[in-house]
């Protein structure tokens, strides 16, 4: 019974992973763009859900309503006034600009919140939990991959539904013909942009409520969020929550074993996804 | 009137003269330099050579990787370990490591290399993370708090203080003219041609038979084994090593990757300039703590989006110099009587 426990964790915790890697799959796929600062960017949206819970005295899923524009915007202006002079042929300026970009905002979050580690408080739902079928599961782990299920299932729609989506994919297949049929590459790369980091607030809002977070854990975020897209597959945002669900009861079975072994465990899982099988389980483009 | 190719220019010539002096005064420096001096300049040339190094891999090969650390850390904890429970000379032990990072360093690429781009560089990252995870892991070494170099061990370098001062600091300036010199004679060599054209166009080299996975592999196992051994000295400087900090993004990849990127990436001058440089601005602002980085980082930014090849791209542009002799040139008779 303990391992299944440790299975159904794991699959709610890769809820979250698949967070903070639907950001990353969603510009990956609109703009070729990896963001290394991306890590932070979801450690950025927790500390700006504390500053606005204890400012406002609100709840953090109330301070969502504020931190997601907010994320949004920055996201927006962030792609437009710098991101995007980095596109082309050459990987290294992007790669270059986000990293600096990650060692800036570390550190300006370091000089402005300290380097103690906080946590957001969420009252009464971060202990509850429900009885369901023998097991005993937090509200707050079956809210957050709730949460997931219907963040992907909202990019999907956009993606395949709507006219931004039509503009996402076109500007992916060919940025220049989009172009030619009256198309803003910078405003559309912009647009992806901040539905990136619109996704980022939440699952930097949930991490805050989960665990505690100073401004040193980004990097391992991104690195989740990495594992999770390259397990399920590039492009394929339905594969990356399957992603994140394997590195997360990797991860718990990980921990079962030995409390030393949880992030090693993930890591592994990865590789031997890498080792065996390239391209992730469940591609949806190749490249 | 005939031409001829030739390789060297008269600023080479000059550079390499001022460069031999620089030597010999900087392998003197126990005898003139004070002792915290002595600690700085150690440190500049293992920054240097993990510049030079990063620079071979990520500013030719095209291999952008946020995870050497994953290797300077390796160096390190063999260092302590052959030492430790193998009973190695020190320098024996650094150097096993280089030859054992540089073995573990082919599984590695074989998974990672299947990575692209960008892609690639944050599987470096994880690869680190294994690294430090299975080395906090070894409760012989410490664990998640590390351990501290035994005094015999320390001992066995020198006897007196200033004499491990002085070897230490021979060692690193050793190394850093070790790595300058492979560097450059790789890259004038016939396989840095081939690298030299992965650089300018991969598609091109593999047109003209030059086998690209290869070239990529042998220049990250080599580099992997001379990152361990810098890995090994920055820790015999240390005397002292943890996961944390044996395998520290910020101290062994961002700073080198700023090194690289303020100097000018894919040129040898890059790396020596950006340490330089570096050094110049961390001790004129390190007292500003976090402040110092945000700069740094900022720095790095603009370079990338206003100067792409960094400040010796600058200088190249405004002047025909080249320090180190890759390129070829045209030199006609004319010239010759113009000098």
């Amino acid at each position: 019974m303990d391992w299944i426990s440790a299975i159904v964790q794991g699959t709610l915790l890769g809820g979250l992973y698949a967070l903070f890697a639907a950001g990353l799959s969603l510009i990956f796929g609109v703009m070729r763009l990896v963001n290394i600062a991306h890590g932070d960017l979801i450690v950025l949206a927790a500390y700006m859900g504390l500053s606005t819970t204890v400012m406002l005295g609100i709840h953090p899923f109330v301070a969502l309503l504020i931190v997601m524009p907010v994320m949004a915007g920055i996201g927006y202006v962030l792609q437009r006034g710098i991101l995007n002079r980095t596109l082309g042929d050459d990987i290294l300026p992007p790669l270059l600009v986000t990293f600096g970009l990650s060692v800036i905002l570390q550190n300006a979050l370091l000089e402005a919140y300290s380097a103690d580690p906080q946590k957001m408080n969420a009252g009464v739902i971060e202990t509850a939990s429900v009885p369901v079928g023998g097991l005993t599961l937090g509200v707050l782990p079956l809210l957050t991959f709730g949460i997931a299920v219907a963040v992907i299932a909202g990019l999907q729609f956009i993606f395949y539904r709507t006219s931004l989506g039509r503009a996402f994919r076109a500007t992916s297949d060919n940025s220049d013909i989009a172009q030619l049929m009256g198309l803003n590459k910078t405003h559309v790369f912009g647009m992806a942009m901040a539905l990136a980091l619109a996704v980022t607030a939440i699952a930097g809002i949930l991490l805050g409520i989960r665990t505690s977070f100073d401004p040193s854990v980004g990097g391992a975020r991104l690195i989740f969020g990495f594992e999770a897209v390259i397990i399920g597959g590039l492009g394929n945002l339905w594969g990356t929550l399957a992603g994140g669900v394997i590195l997360g009861v990797a991860q718990t079975i990980g921990a079962k074993i030995d409390p030393g072994w949880q992030l090693l465990a993930g890591h592994i899982a990865f590789l031997v996804v890498l080792a065996i099988r390239p391209q992730g389980l469940f591609p949806r483009v190749s490249h | 009137m005939s031409a001829r190719i030739v390789r060297t220019s008269r600023s080479a010539q000059v550079a390499m003269v001022i460069a031999a002096f620089g030597l010999i005064v900087l392998a003197a420096a126990p005898w003139w330099a004070g002792r915290a001096d002595l600690r700085l300049l150690g440190e500049i040339y293992l920054y240097l050579s993990l510049a030079m190094l990063w620079n071979l891999m990520a500013g030719y090969a095209g291999l952008v990787s946020v995870g050497q650390q994953a290797y300077v850390g390796f160096g390190g904890y063999l260092l302590f370990a052959l030492t430790m429970f193998a009973g190695l000379h020190p320098i024996v032990a650094i150097l096993a490591g280089g030859v054992l990072a540089g073995l573990l360093s082919v599984p590695v690429a074989v998974l990672i290399f299947r990575l692209k781009g960008a892609y690639f560089a944050i599987g470096t990252w994880v690869m680190a993370e294994v690294f430090r995870l299975s080395f906090a892991q070894a409760s012989s070494l410490g664990g998640g708090s590390g351990s501290s170099l035994p005094v015999d061990v320390v001992k066995s370098l020198a006897d007196s203080r200033s004499g491990r001062e002085a070897l230490s600091y021979w060692l690193a300036l050793g190394a850093a003219v070790t790595v300058i010199v492979c560097v450059y004679l790789f890259l004038r060599s016939n396989r840095g041609l081939a690298l030299t054209a992965i650089r300018d166009s991969e598609v091109a080299a593999a047109g003209l038979g030059i086998n690209i996975w290869r070239t990529k592999l042998e220049v990250y196992v080599v580099t992997s084994a001379f990152t361990a051994i810098i890995g090994g000295l920055i820790f015999l400087q240390k005397l002292r090593i943890s996961p944390d900090a044996a395998f520290s993004v910020n101290d062994w990849t961002a700073f080198v990757i700023f090194i690289v990127v303020i100097g000018g990436i894919g040129t040898l001058e890059g790396p020596i300039i950006g340490t330089i440089l570096f050094f110049l601005l961390r001790e004129t602002l390190a007292d500003l703590g976090t402040v110092y980085l945000i700069v740094l980082g900022l720095v790095a930014i603009v370079i990338m989006l206003k100067a792409p090849k960094g400040v010796w791209g600058l200088i190249r542009s405004r002047f025909d110099l080249e320090l180190f002799p890759l390129s070829y040139r045209v030199r006609t008779d004319a010239a010759d009587k113009g000098r």
